[in-house]
């Protein structure tokens, strides 16, 4: 028999039971649809976080107390202002460091309030996250230095306070002092479920007062180009170190947290697809089952079409092609569905979806050699059939 | 005319049940010659099923010799065996045995399918055969669209699509009425005349059996009788004769088994049935036909 005959006998014999068909393929639609979105999910969410921690700005490095390492304890910082000034020295540009002290605090405006981070800031913020303004202006240094009591709303906060009012100029109080709103920022989003637009900044020396500290959180340094940059880290905290000899540092880059990230994700993204990969395994199970009873159900057609002339093979090729033909079209359509409901996830829900060619072809590939296992044994014993017993059959 | 279509020396099948051996078939030797037209005949149980499938290469003997084409069964793999089939054998089957939910031309051209032949000859070949066996305006009916005779028709169109030397059929008006079983008999005689195919046909009812010139009865696995009849057909005139060749009148089974008959098989120890010598060597007239 000719292969091309051979795989149309198989889709007739799929057309011919189409609901039987169209439940055994179920399992496999909906294992590879899981592995088409999961995966989706999982890449869509590393990519957003890449581009997050991209965005804060090139080249940035991010020096804090403490070793940047997953589960150690938060160290109480000896920062303070001095310190930034020396980095500063370091860096030989104070218009390249940025520094952060930030707390939660309740917002309040009129009536209305709602809780947020304030972040102390320089006016060199916007330089070194390149974070921009919709309205309005940023800090300045003559704000800084005077401690001066004017704060720039994220645009959740704007929203919250002022619905229906233009924030530019109005009063909010934080901590029980009042702040005059002088900008207003562009959105950023969300990310991973936070929302980014939800904090104010005010001068440094304002925040230092509010909250009676003279400490900072950290410091964040832009490089001015990507190929020093260890370099430079390792010379700050050298600085840092040696003003606060009993304080370790750590200078972290970008493509470090990036590092860090991506192992997370990754594994995140690993295991939601070893998930999905189970219920197309079960799937497959599904398939060998129904291609079992298939065999036992069309004795009397092997066992004719034996008599006709049918080698073994014909029919074991027959019955191998039928459920790979189920597994294959199952793959297809569950593709299709992974990929609908990962663009629809993507855009109506804030959980990010990206489509790899990578997951396609894996799902696909899998859901076909799924066939191929699951439907050897029931093609081998359809093939095996003595015809006399089949044509005997009821 | 030279070579027998089927040749079957001493050949027995023993089925194994749960370890114990259930002889079908005890020592049959039979000679199918080309293009004629054989009446195997026997109670329910007898082995005539067996000996057909044996003769059609569907399954193999566990003793004695089977050639089958000028090709000795015992010598062919799974595979060429069924090449065999396919291309020496046609089968038709009590229970009609088609393809559900295909239609009749599709039906028909299943065998060509295993011979690698192409859709459209395919088609062209199973039509032409249908209307051979009377159904060209039926070509597209699924089998649960015809009747029971049509369906058989169809059964018949397609064991004869590949142009077979010999047609082996079992009981093939056993799922039928008699007004329908009479056509589907006059199809399969009609058929045998015309192309020259070997008709062996299984019955357990001595009137089919009748029709046939050369009868042969298989009684418990033995063929107790192989007679050549002179005067075959008709309905009523053959009565004396169909009581000849058939065993299943029990106090005739030994003694009365046709003129002449050599071996009693009483004993039946010999294996080897005697055999009569056949006037003419073949039934049909259609000679050597166009056996592919
Ligand atoms: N697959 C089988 N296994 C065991 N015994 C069988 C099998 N097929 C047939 N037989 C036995 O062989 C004998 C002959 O059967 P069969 O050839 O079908 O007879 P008939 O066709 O004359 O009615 C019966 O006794 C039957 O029970
Ligand atoms: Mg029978």
């Amino acid at each position: 028999m000719r292969v091309a005959e051979a795989w149309r006998v198989a889709l007739d014999a799929l057309r011919a039971n189409r609901l039987r068909s169209a439940l055994t393929m179920l399992g496999v639609i909906i294992g590879v649809a899981s592995v088409v979105l999961l995966v989706a999910i999982g890449t869509g969410t590393k990519q957003k976080v890449e581009q997050q921690v991209e965005g804060l700005g090139s080249n940035l490095l991010l020096v804090v107390p403490g070793k940047l390492d997953v589960g150690t304890a938060p160290v109480v910082s000896p920062l303070d202002l001095k310190d930034v000034d020396a980095v500063s020295r370091v860096v030989g540009d104070p218009g390249r460091v940025a520094v952060t002290i930030a707390s939660g605090a309740t917002a309040r405006a009129g009536t209305r309030s709602d809780f947020t981070t304030v972040q102390g800031v320089l006016e060199t913020t916007p330089a070194v996250f390149t974070r921009s303004l919709a309205r309005g202006r940023y800090l300045t240094g003559a704000d800084v230095d005077t401690s001066r009591r004017v704060a720039v709303l994220g645009a959740s906060v704007a929203r919250a306070l002022f619905p229906d009012r233009d924030p530019l100029g109005q009063q909010v109080t934080l901590a029980g002092v009042r702040f005059r709103v002088i900008g207003v920022f562009t959105p950023l989003g969300q990310s991973l479920g936070v929302d980014r637009d939800d904090e104010v900044h005010i001068p440094v020396t304002a925040a230092q007062r509010l909250w009676g500290t003279q400490r900072i959180d950290g410091i964040a340094v832009k490089a001015p180009d990507r190929e020093r940059i260890d370099q430079l880290g390792d010379r700050i905290v050298a600085e840092l170190s040696r003003r606060h000899p009993d304080t370790e540092f750590s200078a972290v880059t970008q493509q470090q947290i990036l590092g860090v990230l991506g192992d997370i994700l990754g594994v995140l993204t690993g295991v939601l697809a070893a998930i999905a990969g189970i219920s197309l395994l079960v799937g497959g199970v599904g398939v060998s089952n129904i291609m079992l009873v298939s065999v036992r159900e069309r004795t009397r057609e092997i066992g004719l079409r034996k008599a006709v002339g049918a080698r073994p093979r014909d029919i074991g090729v027959q019955f191998l092609l039928e459920a790979v033909l189920l597994t294959s079209i199952g793959g297809l359509t569950g593709m299709a569905l992974g990929v609908g409901t990962a663009l629809l996830v993507d855009a109506v829900s804030p959980i990010p979806a990206a489509i790899t060619w990578w997951s396609l072809a894996l799902a696909f590939g899998v859901s076909a050699a799924v066939g191929i296992v699951f439907g050897v044994v029931p093609a081998q014993r359809a093939g095996r059939l003595d015809p006399v017993v089949a044509l005997r059959a009821e | 005319m030279t070579v027998a279509a089927i040749e079957a020396v001493d050949v027995s099948r023993t089925y194994e049940l749960d370890g114990v051996s259930v002889p079908a078939l005890r020592g049959v030797s039979l000679t199918i010659g080309q293009g004629e037209y054989v009446a195997v005949i026997g109670p329910s149980g007898s082995g005539k099923s067996t000996l057909m499938h044996l003769l059609g290469g569907l399954d193999r003997p566990t003793g004695g010799r089977l050639v089958i084409g000028g090709r000795d069964v015992a010598t062919l793999t799974a595979p060429e065996l069924a090449t065999l089939r396919n291309e020496t054998i046609g089968f038709v089957f009590q229970a009609f045995h088609l393809l559900p939910r295909t239609s009749a031309v599709d039906n028909v051209a299943l065998p060509l399918v295993y011979r690698g032949v192409g859709a459209r000859q395919r088609r062209e070949r199973a039509a032409a055969m249908l209307g051979r066996v009377g159904l060209g305006h039926r070509l597209g009916h699924r089998p649960n669209q015809l009747s029971g005779g049509e369906q058989q028709r169809v059964a018949i169109a397609r064991a004869l699509v590949t142009d077979p030397a010999v047609l082996l059929a079992d009981e093939p008006t056993g799922n039928l009425d008699s007004a329908t079983g009479e056509a589907v008999l006059e199809l399969l005689e009609r058929l045998n005349v015309e192309s020259g195919v070997a008709l062996v046909m299984v019955t357990h009812d001595p009137e089919v059996a009748a029709r046939a010139r050369r009868r042969v009865a298989v009684r418990d696995g033995l063929i107790r009788s192989d007679t050549v009849h002179d005067r075959p057909l008709s309905g009523g005139d053959g009565r004396p004769e169909t009581l000849d060749a058939a065993p299943s009148a029990e106090p005739r089974s030994a003694s009365g088994s046709g003129p002449g008959h050599p071996s009693g098989g009483s004993g039946g120890a010999t294996g080897a049935t005697g055999r009569l010598p056949r006037a003419g060597g073949t039934g049909g007239p259609g000679g050597p036909g166009g056996a592919g």
